[in-house]
């Protein structure tokens, strides 16, 4: 269903199976223990544990109601976790106000539906938390978001306002937007499931440069070719547990646990 | 290159693309805009008639009252009365010439009147500064508005004896200059104290939440006129008996947290316009609480309720009359009390007051409107979604 997304495929870009020696000696940034969550009376998240180390790029699949959006926004604290701990580089993740500060600068997130600010410009956009979050003078605010946005390959919308962009466009600016923070994990959420079909592309090149600058990356998504293409490992979700993990090329290849086998049944046609 | 209706084809491929092409032409010009919104069916014919008779009516006796038949210049009743200049009188203006003074200052003492003037002067700097959007260093404007201008204001018209300014008690201020405070006060603190109530309803601290709730509900609950009442004659029950707040000061607190629950309402609903993507954004970029609401979710926010907020300025500036009610010198009391004046027992004295009354409250109340459709306009232009 998205092999025509896929991106021209590197020939020089490493296999999976080296990743594990790449990110067997990288530092850890992001763990997460035992974590729970519960709505109400809904346990979204069960017992989850996962470790993410630097340089890693994982994504995160599963039908909806699994509770994967849930788990990224557990890390920069948009949704509160009820049991477990979360570590985000170092920082334990606690009700602390100044720790959540300290680990959201850390921490770029990409939505689903962009969430850009429509009364300020693109490069208003862009500049706003570096003028206001860390203090940096205007006009170099200005160079770097330039230098963001010419690498998402739209440093010429910079004076418009987002509603005047396309879908992809948008996104490629919600990109550039979190790089100025110059975070060191990035957290996709559905980066590409509002988008017109013919603007998925476009969003996906960008991601894909950038994992292969060695950006970590949590990206919740459905996109199995982007998946296959630059993920060190593969996580699939169901009702709030982590079902399986393994390499993109086995996950596809010989998924182990019934339900992966059923969710891969009906997305890969 | 189309299929005809005989040949059923299950398959076309475009081999030509088909050029944009301008609208065809529609009839312009003032008779064809008449026939499209004035008379484009018999019902609407109909109303345009009766719109017209109407001004028919009402239009040439008014025009005969307040110019035609006017009485411009004058120095006592004679020159409004019919039965000494013998003709008809309309408006008598030379009553309000006359008594413009007492209309503008009430009773604030002659000699210090410049104060007054110089306040007039700093109020329009301020709302220039502010109404002006493309003004040089608005945020300095507003601090001027909100701190500086309230202070110095004070300052000059109560008087800092230090300073070479007597003391004017507030039992003397009067008119236009009375209507003009306890409007400005009540906007310039409405405002701010409204966003603040609006946002701690919405806080998550039910604490905050719930004095916030209370004192909305408290202060919507309440007619105007009790809250005025009470001011002036229950408040000083409960304070100590040396304690004594200004006459003027405490029904204008009233007005200030009476408008100030219904900005928060209003402020409220553009809150709850935004979508809770803008407070996550800004969240996952650092931001703080307050810097996402001042920077991110109230730019849009108040933008949407500018609307309800001009609509109520325009409330309270009517509202500001109540005051005369508990004694305050306003504007509409100056005319109550110039129009029994003896000297000016005249038959039309008392309409020409009120009409001049009238004319002086839409013209604020119409220029605030249409300042209000003209930044609207500006910002929908400016922000194409």
């Amino acid at each position: 269903m998205t092999a025509s997304n896929l991106p021209e495929t590197d020939p020089e870009l490493a296999p999976a199976d080296t990743s594990a020696a790449r990110l067997a000696e990288a530092p850890v940034a992001v763990t997460l223990e035992r974590v729970n969550k519960w709505y109400g009376a809904f346990h979204v998240l069960r017992d989850v544990d996962l470790t993410v180390r630097r340089g890693e790029r994982i994504v995160i699949c599963g039908p909806s109601g699994s509770g994967k959006s849930t788990l990224i926004r557990c890390i920069n604290r948009l949704e509160e976790h009820q049991a477990g701990r979360i570590n985000v580089d170092g920082i334990e993740l606690t009700n602390d106000l100044k720790r959540i500060d300290e680990i959201r600068r850390e921490v770029g997130m990409v939505f689903q539906h962009f969430n850009l600010f429509p009364h300020l410009t693109v490069l208003e956009n862009c500049t706003l938390a570096p003028i206001w979050v860390k203090k940096m003078p205007k006009a170099e605010a200005e160079a770097v978001a330039m230098r963001y946005l010419t690498r998402v390959k739209i440093p010429n919308q910079a004076h418009k306002y987002p509603g005047q962009l396309s879908g992809g466009q948008q996104q490629r600016v919600a990109i550039a937007r979190s790089l100025c923070m110059s975070p060191k994990i990035m957290l996709f959420d559905e980066p590409t499931s509002a988008l017109d079909p013919e603007m998925v592309k476009e969003v996906l090149d960008t991601m894909v440069g950038l994992a292969d600058e060695g950006m970590t990356m949590l990206v919740v998504t459905h996109e199995m070719g982007f998946a296959r293409q630059v993920a060190d490992r593969v996580i699939f979700m169901d009702e709030g547990q982590i079902v399986e993990v393994n390499t993109p090329d086995a996950f596809f290849r010989a998924p182990r646990h019934e339900r992966t086998k059923l969710f891969l049944s009906q997305i890969l046609h | 290159m189309s299929a005809g209706p005989q040949a059923l084809s299950l398959s076309f491929i475009r081999r030509e693309t088909v050029p944009a092409a301008p609208p065809p032409v529609l009839v312009s010009g003032p008779l064809a805009w008449a026939r499209a919104n004035l008379f484009s069916g018999p019902g609407n014919t109909l109303l345009t008639l009766l719109a017209l008779a109407i001004l028919a009516l009402a239009v040439p006796p008014l025009a005969r009252f307040l110019v035609i038949d006017a009485v411009f210049t004058g120095a006592n009743r004679d020159a409004c009365r019919p039965d000494v200049v013998g003709h008809p009188v309309g408006a008598c203006w030379a009553f309000v010439a006359q008594k413009i003074n007492y209309f503008v200052y009430g009773s604030y003492p002659i000699e210090e009147r410049w104060r007054a003037n110089v306040f007039f002067g700093l109020a329009a700097v301020g709302i220039g500064w502010l109404l002006w959007l493309d003004a040089p260093r608005r945020g300095l404007g507003a601090l001027y508005v909100f701190v500086i201008f309230p202070l110095a204001g004070y300052a000059l018209l109560a008087g800092v004896p230090a300073l070479g300014l007597a003391k004017v008690p507030t039992a003397l201020w009067g008119g236009m200059l009375v209507t003009l405070v306890v409007s400005l006060v009540g906007i310039v603190a409405s405002l701010p104290l409204g966003i603040l109530l609006a946002l701690g309803r919405r806080s998550q601290l039910p604490l905050v939440r719930l004095v916030c709730v209370i004192f909305i509900e408290f202060w919507r609950g309440v007619p105007l006129i009790t809250v005025l009442f009470m001011a002036n004659v229950m408040l000083p029950l409960f304070l100590p008996g040396d304690v004594t707040v200004d006459r003027l000061m405490r029904p204008l607190v009233g007005i200030a947290l009476f408008s100030a629950a219904y900005m928060a309402e209003i402020v409220r609903g553009g809150l709850q316009a935004i979508p809770r993507g803008q407070t996550e954004g800004a969240a996952s970029l650092g931001l703080s609480y307050w810097q996402s609401m001042r920077l991110v979710v109230l730019p849009q926010a108040l933008r949407i309720v500018i609307p309800g907020i001009v609509n109520s300025f325009i409330a309270l500036f009517k509202d500001t009359t109540l005051v005369s009610i508990v004694g305050i010198f306003d504007f509409i009391r100056t005319i109550e009390s110039a129009r029994v004046d003896p000297n000016w027992a005249a038959p039309t004295v008392v309409t020409t007051g009120y009409a001049f009354a009238a004319l002086f409250y839409f013209v604020f109340c119409f220029g605030m409107s249409r300042y209000a459709l003209y930044v609207e306009r500006r910002l929908a232009a400016g922000q194409r979604r």
